[in-house]
């Protein structure tokens, strides 16, 4: 029996893998970037957001979740496929209240990286200026719902590498929240720490450390010269 | 930019609803450019201008939310009488950052501006010349139908002139990675 390489097709793109990675895992260690927000190669698989949407083998999925096999066909960065990303983030956008200008996370925030990036130029559908709760209640962290996209990534990192189970998501639709497990409900309450892996994962401006404000100023943070595919550190995971 | 002058001069107006200025600011900030522009085109209804109502035009600028009757009124005038409509600007774009009232009850704002803070009269006014505001505020788009969209806070001179050249001269209008921000 001949040796089948670990190798897929991506965008043309010859990409390797070790058995076992996600599609999304293996085209980000190769260095080559597909939109995601929900996946983090950290923690279990969520494949909520889907802006890791390809085509495989001319069936849609998502690349963080679907796992490499050698010889598929992955389709990313095409005209449509980004026009169903750009859809995808206008209505996280109408979804949620964000006001970018006044948002300490402008700049390093992937969810406007990937607007940007896409060039989503409106938020096209009508805004449902959901009144979401913010708890200032922590000494060191703000949890302000009106940004949060509900990707589960503190969930997990709570769960998984911190071992408090310190947050979940509770009610369903434009009622979904993040909820924290404290007799309160507070996350001042909670057992969560500044030092927690949770506190380092949120890819919005939901879960904010405090005092660190505008230290770096707008126009030199992390997106503001180069698009979220170009940026080395977003391949990596940064946080 | 060198740009052959046009056959005839395109009409512009611009507006603020409720926004700050801040993109007509940016529109000044395109600097010695602006004499080129208005080789290019005439304003007609603007801040600029002070002209107070718009004729016929090609081009219309509007910056700011939709936060009250008048708002709308001009609005509806500019759509009426624009062949383009752009929205330029977070305000205008998005609701910006006057929609974060939206939270709130818009009569429960007024008696807590007018009446509950110190130092005031314990009366909403209520003068008719005074535009009543609306429930909500809202961006462009959600009251007329709106052609294009300059995001930014305020989008930068450079990103104004880019995009407006691109439009006059018949072009898709792009901006360039560090032109387009949404801060
Ligand atoms: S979380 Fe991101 S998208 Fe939302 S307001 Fe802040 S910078 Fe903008
Ligand atoms: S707080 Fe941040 S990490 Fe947690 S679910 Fe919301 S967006 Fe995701
Ligand atoms: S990154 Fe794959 S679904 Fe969110």
């Amino acid at each position: 029996m001949t040796d089948i390489p670990n190798t897929f097709n991506l965008d043309g793109e010859r990409i390797h893998f070790e058995p076992g990675e996600t599609i999304l895992q293996a085209a980000l260690k190769a260095g080559h970037f597909i939109p995601h927000l929900c996946a983090n190669p950290e923690f279990t698989p969520h494949g909520s957001c889907k802006l890791c949407l390809v085509v495989v083998n001319n069936r849609s999925g998502s690349a963080c979740v679907m796992k490499a096999l050698p010889g598929l066909e992955v389709q990313s960065d095409t005209p449509d496929l980004n026009h169903r990303r750009r859809t995808l983030l206008q209505m996280l956008f109408v979804e949620g209240n964000h006001f970018c200008p006044g948002c300490e996370k402008s700049g390093n925030c992937k969810l406007q990286a990937l607007a940007y990036d896409l060039e989503m130029f409106n938020d096209h559908f009508t805004h449902f200026f959901q009144p979401r709760e913010v708890d200032a209640s922590h000494p060191d962290f703000f949890l302000d719902r009106n940004r949060c996209i509900n990707c589960e990534l503190c969930v997990r990192a709570s769960r998984e590498v911190d071992g408090k189970n310190v947050f979940g998501i509770a009610g369903r639709s434009l009622e979904a929240h993040i909820v924290v497990n404290s007799p309160t409900g507070l996350l001042g309450d909670s057992t969560f720490a500044k030092t927690d892996r949770a506190a380092e994962v949120c890819p919005v401006g939901a879960l904010l450390p405090k005092e660190v404000g505008f230290r770096k100023p707008i126009g030199a943070r992390l997106y503001d010269s180069a698009p979220i595919s170009q940026t080395p550190t977003a391949v990596k995971e940064e946080v | 930019m060198n740009m052959r002058p046009p056959m005839k001069k395109l009409k512009v107006a611009t507006a603020s609803l409720s926004g700050c200025l801040g993109c007509h600011m940016s529109l000044l900030d395109i600097d010695e450019r602006l004499l080129e522009l208005v080789k290019l085109v005439e304003f007609d209804r603007s801040p600029i201008t002070d002209i107070k109502s718009c004729g016929p035009c090609d081009i219309a600028l509007i910056e700011g939310a939709v936060c009250n009757s008048e708002n709308v009124h001009v609005l509806r005038e500019l759509r009426r009488n624009c062949k383009m409509l752009v929205a330029v600007g977070a305000c205008a774009v998005t609701g910006g950052l006057p929609a974060q009232r939206n939270r709130f009850d818009v009569g429960e704002i007024l008696e807590r501006c007018y009446c509950e803070m110190p130092g005031t009269q314990s009366k909403v006014p209520d003068d008719p010349e005074l535009p009543l505001l609306l429930d909500k505020v809202y961006p462009l788009n959600e009251i007329v139908r709106v052609d294009y969209f300059i995001p930014g806070c305020p989008p930068s001179g450079d990103a104004l002139w880019k995009y407006l050249t691109d439009l006059i001269s018949g072009r898709m209008p792009r901006l360039d990675y560090q032109s387009f921000r949404f801060d």
